[in-house]
Parts: structure tokens; C-alpha cells; sequence
């Protein structure tokens, strides 16, 4: 008999709209929608998917208690062998709502569950540890080949294969250590010599317990008094004049710009507005200061709890955008924060 | 970009609604935001409602750039 699978789609995916129905509640289908028509026929013989689930990703991002709690509900009471999210690509928000739901789905009913994601997606760092999250594509041009991969794992899980370790497999590889015998049959004392030798004579060598690195910046020291200093506001919530003038891009954003508020005591709605292409212009186009917060900064300044506001806030559109391209952008605004003695820094991120 | 900026040795505090995103791409000083489209002003509520939140957060912000943290922190808001 065949088993059962259960698929995980956002608004997008799951063919309810765009960015504007990104508040789209939880909600079950039976049967396919979207990519589970492909993952289905991945399955083949050994499993089919029976229900689809479908959730907006900031309805998932924002009220994720809620929707997590919605989702496990659906479930409650289905009969299932497997769960699939996904595949998220290089989306950040879709990634990190495939973990959360699948670490959820893990945890309360015991199944496998498998997704894939580019490995620009946060998600990736945020999930890897505690599931399968294979390696995909930076768009959905990569979905055959992305669904396929989870689907043939899944197909090895539920038909109880031998699974290889991870970078054989393909997906990222969690920490998870597992006791092997090699087919080399190569015991551990020779082994550990040989990559002595090899590390003596300086040449390349494969350890066989990598730890993963941690990439963490080393923290700041506090400012004692924010009355003597200047502080610079940035974004990457798109926030530009209207007529954009250094036409940053919506999405996968490697422009930024700098825009000055010199006399302003707020951001002015028809005077700014955002091009950030991740999320419902309405409200920040209405009122920019709730992602560029000049009003509320600027009574700082007037009591003297802060020294000064720099005059220009610094801006660009953080989805889509490569960890590469945003690192290189910072560096660009440092020599401008360098340049013009900014003392320290408040970032907004939508 | 957080990260490149305290790396540059400046305090920075980022003020986001997904902090768990904001932990792992390795902000230090994090404050949270409301949500995605209007981190700091719910548009559903008045505008002297929406301008407190947004004042005290800010607040908030700034109290974290004058504290010293030995670790990841997460600072927490009142409204």
C-alpha cells in the first residue's frame, strides 16, 4: 500500500496570490495544489500526497504561534508518513516558515520531514540541525529538480534504504554524527596516521568530524552616553524619495542609497515611499516613519537623549538580496559612516 | 549588513520583526518590530497609538546600544 504525504506551500505557491496575500491564513486542501502535482508524481509507487497545506508567509512570520498551532491542528488525526515543505528556493521568509512548520510537524507527530532551500536562504542556518533541508536553487526554474530530490530521500526514508551521509545525499548536513562502517575497511588507527602524515607534509586531508563553523562578529562595545553622540539610521526596508532616484532595485537589491532628511521632522507620505517588492507597500507609503522612525528619533534629539541624527539615512531592499551583495554594501555604507563621524548605528529590517 | 557594520566596530542595533532571522545572520543587539510591512506602527490603530509604540521601540533601540552585552540579546519592549 502506498504511504502518505503531506505537502507545505506558501500563498505563492500554493496559488493563492502574490506579496498581497501574504497574510493568507493557514488552511488545508485535500489532494494536490501547485508543486505537490510534481512531488506526487516524484513519489511514484511508494507514496502519495494527500493534502496540501497552504499558509501566507508573514501570516507565518508574524503570527507564527498561531498559524504553527492552526497547522497541527489540520493534522491532527491524518493519517500520514512523511512531511514536505517546499521547496523555498532563495525566498527567507517561505524558508523559514517551512522550518518552523516542519520542526513542529517533528516534534508533535514523530514523522520524517523534508524540504529544500537555496543556500542563501536564512532558513538554512536557522533549520539545518533540526531536519532534512536539501540543497536547491536560488528560483523556482529549479522546482522539478528540487522536488525531485527531496521526493527521492523520502522515497529512501519510507522504503527504510540505507541513507548516505549528507553531502552524499545532498542535503545540508545537520551535525548529527552516525556510526559507519567503512567499505574501504580502513581501520580508524591507520586512518587518523595517514591524515597525520599528510597534515605534516602539508598537503590536503579530509577530516571526518568537521565542526561547523560559527560566523559571529565580535559585539561592540556600548556607547556610555548617547547625548554627545550621532546616530545614523538604516534600512532595508526600500524606503527611497518617490521618484527613487538611484533606482534600487525591489528584489535582489545591489544598489543603496543615501537620502537626506535635513528640516524634517518626519518622513513625509508622497515624499518617500518603499519599492521593497517582499511585502504590502500600503502602510509604510502611508507613513514611512513606521520603517524609517525619524519622527520618534528626532524627539530624542530634541530632549538631548541623543547628540544628533547623521542627515541622511541609509537605504536598500533586503529580499532576495545575496548575503554576498549585502555584505558588500555595508562595507560601502562603513566608509560612509567613517566618513562623516556617525558614532553608532539603528537598523530597521522588514 | 549588521554584521559587516559591527565588524567595522560600530554598535548597531537592529530592530526586526523576524528575530530568529536576525540571531542567525548574527545581530548582537536586537529589539523587535511589530511586523513585516509596518515594523513600528500597526495602521489598524490610531496615529498617537502608532507614534508611543514606536517611541517607546525606539527607546528601546537606544538603551541597547549603551548596554553592554556579553552575548546575543534580544531586548525586551513594553509595548
Amino acid at each position: 500500500m502506498k504511504k502518505k504525504a503531506i505537502l507545505y506551500l506558501n500563498q505563492f505557491f500554493g496559488q493563492i496570490g502574490g506579496e498581497e496575500l501574504a497574510d493568507h491564513a493557514p488552511e488545508i486542501r485535500e489532494g494536490l495544489v501547485g508543486p505537490a502535482m510534481e512531488l506526487n508524481k516524484q513519489l511514484g509507487e511508494v507514496a502519495e500526497v494527500t493534502h496540501t497545506i497552504i499558509c501566507g508567509d508573514n501570516f507565518m512570520g508574524s503570527r507564527q504561534e498561531e498559524a504553527v498551532e492552526a497547522i497541527l491542528g489540520f493534522l491532527e488525526g491524518k493519517e500520514f508518513d512523511i512531511f514536505f515543505a517546499g521547496p523555498a528556493f532563495r525566498a527567507g521568509r517561505y524558508g523559514s516558515a517551512c522550518g518552523h512548520i516542519s520542526k513542529a510537524v517533528k516534534e508533535k507527530f514523530g514523522v520524517p520531514v523534508i524540504s529544500s532551500m537555496n543556500d542563501e536562504n536564512p532558513g538554512v542556518e536557522m533549520f539545518k540541525k533540526e531536519m532534512y533541508i536539501f540543497k536547491g536553487g536560488a528560483s523556482a526554474a529549479a522546482m522539478r529538480k528540487d522536488v525531485k530530490a527531496m521526493a527521492d530521500f523520502g522515497k529512501k526514508i519510507l522504503t527504510g534504504e540505507t541513507l548516505l551521509p549528507a553531502e552524499e545525499e545532498g542535503y545540508y548536513g545537520r551535525g548529527v554524527r552516525h556510526q559507519v562502517w567503512l567499505e574501504s575497511g580502513v581501520p580508524a588507527t591507520d586512518r587518523v596516521i595517514d591524515m597525520l602524515l599528510k597534515k605534516i607534509k602539508g598537503e590536503a586531508f579530509q577530516t571526518e568530524l568537521p565542526i561547523p563553523p560559527s560566523d559571529l562578529v565580535p559585539i561592540a562595545p556600548a556607547i556610555k552616553d548617547l547625548s554627545k553622540m550621532k546616530i545614523a539610521i538604516a534600512t532595508t526596508g526600500g524606503i527611497v524619495p518617490v521618484e527613487n532616484p538611484d533606482r534600487i532595485q525591489s528584489a535582489s537589491a545591489t544598489r543603496w542609497g543615501k537620502y537626506d532628511m535635513t528640516g524634517m521632522d518626519r518622513l513625509e507620505a508622497g515624499v518617500f515611499k518603499t519599492i521593497h517588492a517582499g511585502f504590502d507597500p500600503a502602510a509604510a507609503d502611508a507613513d514611512p516613519n513606521v520603517i524609517v522612525p525619524l519622527d520618534a528619533l528626532r524627539a530624542y534629539e530634541e530632549e538631548g537623549r541623543i547628540g544628533s541624527i547623521h542627515k541622511d539615512f541609509y537605504t536598500t531592499v533586503g529580499t532576495g538580496t545575496t548575503q554576498g551583495e549585502a555584505a558588500r554594501m555595508a562595507k560601502e555604507i562603513v566608509e560612509d559612516l567613517k566618513a562623516t563621524g556617525v558614532d553608532a548605528v539603528i537598523m530597521t529590517s522588514t | 549588513m549588521v554584521k559587516e557594520i559591527e565588524k567595522a566596530g560600530f554598535p548597531i542595533v537592529q530592530m526586526a520583526n523576524l528575530i530568529p532571522v536576525a540571531k542567525t545572520v548574527g545581530a548582537n543587539r536586537m529589539v523587535p518590530t511589530i511586523s513585516i510591512p509596518y515594523p513600528l506602527g500597526d495602521p489598524e490603530t490610531p496615529k498617537e497609538q502608532q507614534y508611543k509604540l514606536r517611541h517607546h521601540r525606539v527607546g528601546v533601540a537606544l538603551e541597547a546600544l549603551e548596554t553592554e552585552v556579553q552575548e546575543q540579546t534580544v531586548f525586551k519592549v513594553k509595548i
